[in-house]
C-alpha cells in the first residue's frame, strides 16, 4: 500500500515524466527570471525526485514486487515442456545460477551461437527450454498499464541477484569484443530525418536535453549512469521496465523506426555501454521518474 | 547541373576518397557489420519507416569521417547545402516572436508516437538556452540568449539565422542540428517566427 501512497505523492509534487522534453515545460507563475543566466544543472523537481528516490530505495522499491513474481516464475515448472528455468536455463554461470549472472551479461552463449543480454537470454530459455513461442513473447514485450510481461519480472528477479556486485562483461571473449565494436558503430551512426545518432545526445560530457542530464556512453562514469537503475520501476505509468525497453525509447526519440525485440542491434548497444561500465558496482533495481 | 546532382557527385567522389584512406577511427569491417545488422533489426512503426535506417549522402560523409570531413571538401559541400536554402519570396525574414516562442518550446514531430504530418515543433529549447523566462533548456547547442542584441539586428544576420534553421549543415557540415527546412519539417512561416524570436529587438531574448 505504501507504494500507492508514494505514487500519489509523486503526482502531488508535480514531477515531470522523463519524456518531458516533448512538452512545453511549465514555468512558475509570477516567477521572475533570474538576473544571472544560466541556472544550475538541476532544477528543483529533479532534486526533489532524487531525495524521494533515495528514500524509496531504502524503504522498499516497488520493483521488489516484480522481483518476487520473477522468482516464482523462475522456479515454477512452466510452458508446453513443463520445465522450470531454474532447472534448465544457463545464464552463463551454470544451469539455474542467478547470483552474479546479470552483471556478467551480455556474454556469448555457445548453445545459441550468439552474444545475448539478460533479457534476450531469458527469452531464449523460455523458448528453447520451456517451449514458449518467440512471437507470442515478442507481441507485447514491455509493460504497459497494468500488464507486465513475464520476462520483465524474470529479468527483474535475475538483476536483483547481482545487487552490489561488480559489472564484468567478459570483453576478453572475442565474440563479445566483436559485438562491442559493432555496438560502438551503432552508437555513432547518424541517419533519419533529424540526422541523429546515439552520440548526438550521449557522446559528450555535461550535456542536457531540457533539464535531463545526458550520460556520455563512451566514458566509464557515463556508461555506468546509463546502466544503473535498470531494470527500473517507473513512476510515470507505474510500470516495471527493462534496459531493452529503454533502448527502444531512445530510438523513438532519435526518430528511428522500432528495433525488433531481443535483436542483435539492441544487444550490441547494451554490450557497448555495459562493458564501458565494467569494474563499477551495479546497485540493483532502480526507480525512474 | 542541379544542386542535388552536384551534391551526389561530390558525395560519391568523397566516399571513394574516404574509403581509400586508412581507417581513421574504427575498423570498416565493424561498420559494415553494424549497417547490415541494423538493416535487419528494425520494423516500421507509425510514421517511422525502415527507410530511415539508410543514410543519405551527407550523413554517409559525416558517419565515415567521424563527423570531421577534410576541410576543403566540407566547405564545398556546405556551399552546396547553402545553395539549396529557399529564402522567402517576399524577402521578409522576421515573423512573430510570440509564435516563434511556441514553436521553440515544442519538441513534437517525426517520432513513431507522434501523429504524422505538419506542423511539428522546432525542438529548440531541448538543446538551446533562448528566452530567459524558460529555465528548462538543454545544452547540446550553444546559448542563444541575447542573440540579436549581441550580433546586431542586421538584414545579413537575419538571413544567416533563417538559413541556419533551414539547413544547419550549410555552415557546419556535420552539425548536430537537424536540417529543419531542407527536410520539410518547419514551414517558411515557422522559420520566420523563429528568426523573430532571436532577432526581433522586442523579443524577450533580446531584453
Amino acid at each position: 500500500m505504501k507504494y500507492r501512497i508514494a505514487v500519489v505523492a509523486m503526482l502531488a509534487l508535480g514531477m515531470q515524466p522523463a519524456g518531458a522534453q516533448d512538452k512545453p515545460a511549465a514555468t512558475g507563475k509570477g516567477a521572475k527570471p533570474p538576473a544571472v543566466m544560466p541556472v544550475g544543472p538541476k532544477d528543483a523537481a529533479t532534486l526533489e525526485f532524487e531525495k524521494f528516490r533515495s528514500q524509496m530505495e531504502q524503504q522498499g522499491n516497488p520493483a521488489e514486487l516484480f522481483e518476487m513474481k520473477g522468482e516464482e516464475l523462475w522456479k515454477a515448472k512452466r510452458g508446453p515442456n513443463n520445465v522450470a528455468l531454474a532447472a534448465s536455463c544457463d545464464l552463463g554461470l551454470g544451469i539455474g545460477v542467478v547470483k552474479g549472472a546479470y552483471v556478467q551479461m551480455p556474454r556469448y552463449f555457445a548453445d545459441a551461437g550468439k552474444v545475448m543480454d539478460a533479457e534476450r537470454r531469458i527469452v531464449w530459455c523460455m523458448v528453447e527450454k520451456q517451449g514458449f513461442k518467440f512471437d507470442d513473447l515478442a507481441k507485447k514485450p514491455f509493460a504497459k498499464g497494468s500488464f507486465t510481461p513475464e520476462q520483465t519480472s524474470l529479468v527483474t528477479y535475475v538483476a536483483a541477484q547481482s545487487t552490489n556486485m561488480k559489472i564484468a562483461v567478459p570483453l576478453k571473449d572475442p565474440h563479445v569484443r566483436e559485438v562491442y565494436e559493432i555496438g560502438k558503430e551503432v552508437v555513432a551512426y547518424r541517419a533519419g530525418p533529424y540526422d541523429f545518432s546515439c552520440n548526438t545526445c550521449h557522446g559528450a560530457d555535461g550535456k542536457r536535453i531540457r533539464m535531463q542530464n545526458l550520460p556520455n556512453l563512451s566514458t566509464p562514469q557515463g556508461a555506468l549512469t546509463a546502466v544503473l537503475g535498470w531494470p527500473g520501476y517507473r513512476m510515470t505509468g507505474s510500470v516495471m521496465l527493462t534496459h531493452q525497453w529503454r533502448m527502444g525509447d531512445c530510438f523513438r526519440q532519435q526518430r528511428f523506426p522500432q528495433p525488433k525485440y531481443a535483436s542483435d542491434t539492441v544487444t550490441a548497444l547494451l554490450t557497448y555501454m555495459t562493458a564501458n561500465a565494467n569494474g563499477n558496482m551495479y546497485k540493483g533495481l532502480g526507480i525512474k521518474r | 547541373m542541379n544542386t542535388t546532382a552536384r551534391f551526389s557527385l561530390l558525395a560519391a567522389a568523397l566516399v571513394t576518397l574516404v574509403a581509400a584512406m586508412p581507417a581513421a577511427h574504427a575498423e570498416g569491417d565493424y561498420r559494415a557489420k553494424a549497417l547490415a545488422m541494423m538493416k535487419q533489426d528494425f520494423v516500421s512503426k507509425g510514421q517511422a519507416g525502415t527507410d530511415r535506417i539508410a543514410e543519405d549522402g551527407l550523413q554517409a560523409i559525416c558517419n565515415r569521417t567521424g563527423n570531421k570531413p577534410p576541410a576543403g571538401i566540407a566547405e564545398r559541400l556546405q556551399a552546396d547545402q547553402l545553395a539549396g536554402v529557399k529564402l522567402p519570396a517576399d524577402g521578409k525574414l522576421l515573423g512573430d516572436w510570440k509564435s516563434g516562442e511556441k514553436i521553440a518550446q515544442s519538441g513534437r514531430g517525426f517520432t513513431w508516437s507522434d501523429a504524422p504530418g505538419l506542423p511539428v515543433g522546432g525542438n529548440c529549447y531541448n538543446c538551446h538556452q533562448i528566452a530567459p523566462k524558460e529555465t528548462s533548456f538543454g545544452t547540446v547547442g550553444p546559448s542563444l540568449f541575447r542573440f540579436g542584441k549581441l550580433r546586431g539586428y542586421t538584414a545579413e544576420m537575419q538571413k544567416y539565422v533563417y538559413s541556419k534553421i533551414y539547413n544547419a549543415k550549410s555552415f557546419n557540415l556535420c552539425s548536430e542540428m537537424p536540417r529543419f527546412g531542407h527536410i520539410g519539417a518547419l514551414t517558411e512561416m515557422q522559420i520566420k517566427d523563429l528568426v523573430a524570436l532571436l532577432m526581433d529587438p522586442e523579443s524577450p531574448v533580446n531584453k
